[in-house]
């Protein structure tokens, strides 16, 4: 094979890391037409030369009909004659071409479509050809006001009415929709006043165009209706874009497990369709699909994400596994024992959803100004109606001459202050905005993902961090032990394991050759070498007699060569270079710093202590970390929550205003307010909390929309 | 101003045509991928 480009020929993105990968054979949908069809998400693709790569790959391969990426969202849907491919080699395919790509389940996806939005957009083209096709009655009879003859410009009226009506029935949905809902809850949200302008504008030209009368506001209407729905759309799409992101992830969720028959053979299901009694096989690098026993096999597992822990897990036969755990050095199989929905991640996504359900029930600054707003506004309507009727009347009753008076008036003058005082500047200002604000600090790497999310960080006053992962590199590193030629021979045993400390042994040896060895799971390596036996690993496998070595419980691995005395190498998970300055310049802003990690007490106690924060939480579980939340919420406090791992996603979803890094887990991702795809701790931070001191992007809305608000309207209302 | 009889239908007409078209782009899914519409045109489509 030729050796071309990975990944992004643009180089706009990193070729995708190395990834657990699942057979996509249990996603596979016949199709209408017969066909064999996947949908898969593909990470990686950016411009027009991934688009081509990535279809005429899939194309060439035998067999494939249909290859359509969308950039946007990132999904591919291949279809192919029915049995003449094998689903793995197009999960291959994408792989060999430098993308990483997960299947994902279609009834997932096809819930996804946004109806909504496409509701909004053709209102918002009902209201614009409405709006555009009533100036062009309404110019004329300004332009001849005056000359043109009162059977012309009520025909003009007619036909304006003709046009209006329907299309503000139509295209005011969205808001009489929302206003109905408000006043039965016995609310009032912006909906409401813009409804009854609405209606009322409608029925007061109505009737002026009845009376043959001068004046008729249809043009005002229907232009009213084009401009909020501007605002409700692009409102709409930044809560759909975080909505999807959200959803892709859960799509996602949907990994296969290879599940072994009765028979023997292996072959690839969706973890859902898991049921207690299973045997599962996970190969190493796999992830446990449910919790489960151990029944064949003796391996390690990474529970980091699941707990924050860092050092590895070695597990035998009969142990119990919790789904989520990734397997790291040998196949083992096991015996499913809850279903997918009933495993301890599900209890975790349990833990999100009451977290994001208290969250909903912060009032948006928006609705805390509907509120003030629209008691005052009605009032002044009621107020000019009733002195349109009263004052007339006082003023003839004195003997002044008043030429025009009555209901009519009152209601034409009543109908005129709802509509100068109709909030579209709020329903536009505010929207606009948040989309102005999202999409800058996407440029920047921060994917903001509910628009709320920056009112709500502007209030925080306390911020609460994860240790691994956060504030650690969340992969252990070499820190102690015997450089030169005693570390490039244990580097020759450690190339050749996928462990995490023999990787980080590897890493600080830099690149090299690899000798065979043998794996004895839990235990370390052994080899030969110069006729003499060389082992790695565990304090009592490589050196059983050592004395006097230190017991810090740090990582460690034990080397030995022949009769030489054994050496010793420790491992630390690191800290983010930029730690220091970073806590420091938070604590400088006032803000209160914890740490709450589920790790053991001396690793946090060193990682709080090389952090510079004082108050620090050890062995946390997910529940406590949200408990600790919920505590600081009751003192009064607003946290911000900052985390990677599964465990504290419930923790996320808990606090005020949370962000995850972009290496975060995917569940961590959903259930975060941002989305931070920066690598260095201290730039991501310097970006967010720039904000703070001018009172973030909710301070820039207030004044953004004052100014527009305080400006005089500029829809030309010239009947007013 | 009997003009104005056959002008208006005319003109609303012309209008109701382009808001039917933006019906039927939406609904044949057009703005599905804005983001991969702007770069396939980029796409040679003759090339290997």
């Amino acid at each position: 094979m030729a050796l071309a480009a990975s990944g992004c020929p643009s180089g706009l993105a990193a070729p995708a890391p190395e990834i657990p990968r699942a057979d996509p054979a249990a996603f596979v949908r016949r199709d209408a037409e017969g066909r064999d069809a996947l949908e898969l998400l593909v990470q990686g693709a950016r411009c027009a030369g991934c688009i081509s790569k990535i279809e005429r790959g899939l194309l060439d391969l035998p067999g494939v009909i249909e290859a359509r990426l969308n950039l946007s969202t990132g999904r591919l849907r291949v279809a192919w004659r029915a049995g003449a491919l094998a689903p793995a080699r197009i999960s291959q395919k994408l792989h060999d071409l430098g993308y990483a790509a997960q299947p994902f389940d279609p009834d997932a996806a096809n819930a996804q479509a946004d109806h909504e939005g496409k509701f909004l957009l053709r209102c918002l083209a009902v209201a614009g050809f409405a709006a555009m096709n009533i100036m062009m009655f309404s110019v004329p009879i300004w332009a001849g006001h005056g000359e043109m003859g009162e059977a012309t410009r009520t025909l003009l009226h007619w036909v304006s009415a003709f046009i209006a009506v329907p299309a503000a029935m139509y295209a005011a949905q969205p808001f009489f929709r929302s206003a109905w809902q408000a006043l039965r809850a016995r609310r009032a949200n912006m909906d409401v006043p813009i409804s009854l302008a609405v209606v009322l504008t409608l029925g007061v030209s109505i009737s002026e165009t009845w009376r043959q009368g001068a004046h008729a506001y249809f043009d005002g209407v229907t232009m009213l209706l084009f401009f909020l729905l501007i605002g409700r759309y692009l409102d709409h799409r930044l809560r759909e874009r975080a909505r999807t992101a959200a959803r892709d992830l859960l799509a996602l969720q949907a990994v296969s497990a290879a599940r072994i028959g009765a028979d023997g053979a292996i072959d690839a299901v969706p973890a859902q369709a898991l049921q207690p009694g299973d045997l599962i096989q996970i190969a190493p690098g796999e992830r446990a699909p449910v919790d489960g026993v151990v029944i064949e096999g003796e391996s390690e597992l990474d529970r980091a994400m699941l707990t924050g822990e860092t050092a590895p897990q070695s597990v035998r036969v009969g142990m119990r596994i919790h789904a989520g755990v990734i397997n790291l050095s040998q196949r083992l199989v096991m015996r499913a024992e809850a279903r997918a929905g009933e495993s301890s991640v599900a209890e975790l996504a349990r833990l999100i959803e009451m977290g994001e359900q208290r969250r909903a029930r912060f009032v948006r600054i928006i609705d805390k100004a509907a509120a003030l707003y629209v008691p005052v506004v009605h009032t002044m309507a009621a107020l000019t109606f009733l002195g349109w009727l009263a004052g007339p009347a006082l003023l003839q009753a004195f003997g002044y001459d008043v030429a025009e008076a009555g209901v009519r008036i009152a209601i034409l003058n009543a109908a005129a202050v709802l509509i100068i005082t109709c909030p579209c500047a709020l329903g536009l200002a505010a929207p606009a905005v948040q989309v102005v604000a999202t999409g800058r600090l996407f440029q920047r790497g921060v994917l903001v993902k509910s628009g709320d999310a920056l009112e709500r960080l502007a209030e925080i006053d306390t911020v609460v961090f994860d240790k691994t992962g956060t504030l650690t590199l969340g992969q252990p590193r070499l820190v102690d032990g015997p450089s030169g030629e005693t570390l490039q021979q244990a580097a020759l045993m450690a190339r050749a394991s996928r462990h995490p400390l023999s990787r980080a042994l590897a890493h600080a040896a830099g690149p090299g050759p690899a000798i065979a060895v043998r794996e004895l799971p839990g235990v370390g390596l052994e080899a030969e070498r110069d006729g003499a036996p060389m082992r790695l690993g565990k304090r009592s496998f490589a050196a059983p007699d050592a004395a006097g070595a230190p017991a810090d419980g740090a990582a460690e691995l034990w080397f030995a060569h022949g009769d030489a005395p054994p050496v010793r190498f420790a491992f630390e998970d690191a800290m983010r270079a930029d730690v220091g300055p970073v806590i420091a310049a938070l604590k400088q802003r006032g803000l209160a710093v914890e740490l709450v990690s589920g790790d053991r007490l001396v690793a946090v106690q060193s990682a709080a202590r090389a952090a510079g924060i004082e108050t620090w939480r050890s062995d946390i579980s997910p529940a406590g970390k949200v408990a600790h939340l919920e505590a600081l919420r009751a003192a009064g406090k607003k946290p911000l929550m900052i985390g990677d791992g599964l465990n504290d996603a419930p923790a996320l979803a808990a606090a005020h205003a949370s962000v995850a890094p972009g290496a975060a887990l995917e569940a961590s991702q959903a259930a975060a307010d941002l989305v931070i795809q920066v690598r260095c701790l201290r730039l991501w931070l310097k970006r967010l909390m720039l904000r703070k001191p001018r009172g973030g992007a909710c301070g820039k809305i207030c004044s953004f929309r004052r100014s527009i608000i305080l400006s005089p309207r500029r829809l030309p209302q010239p009947g007013f | 101003m009997d003009i104005m009889i056959v002008l208006i239908p005319i003109a609303v007409l012309m209008g109701l045509v382009g808001l039917f078209a933006f019906f039927w782009s939406l609904r044949s899914g057009q703005y599905d991928d804005l983001e991969g519409a702007k770069h396939r045109i980029l796409i040679d489509e003759d090339e290997g």
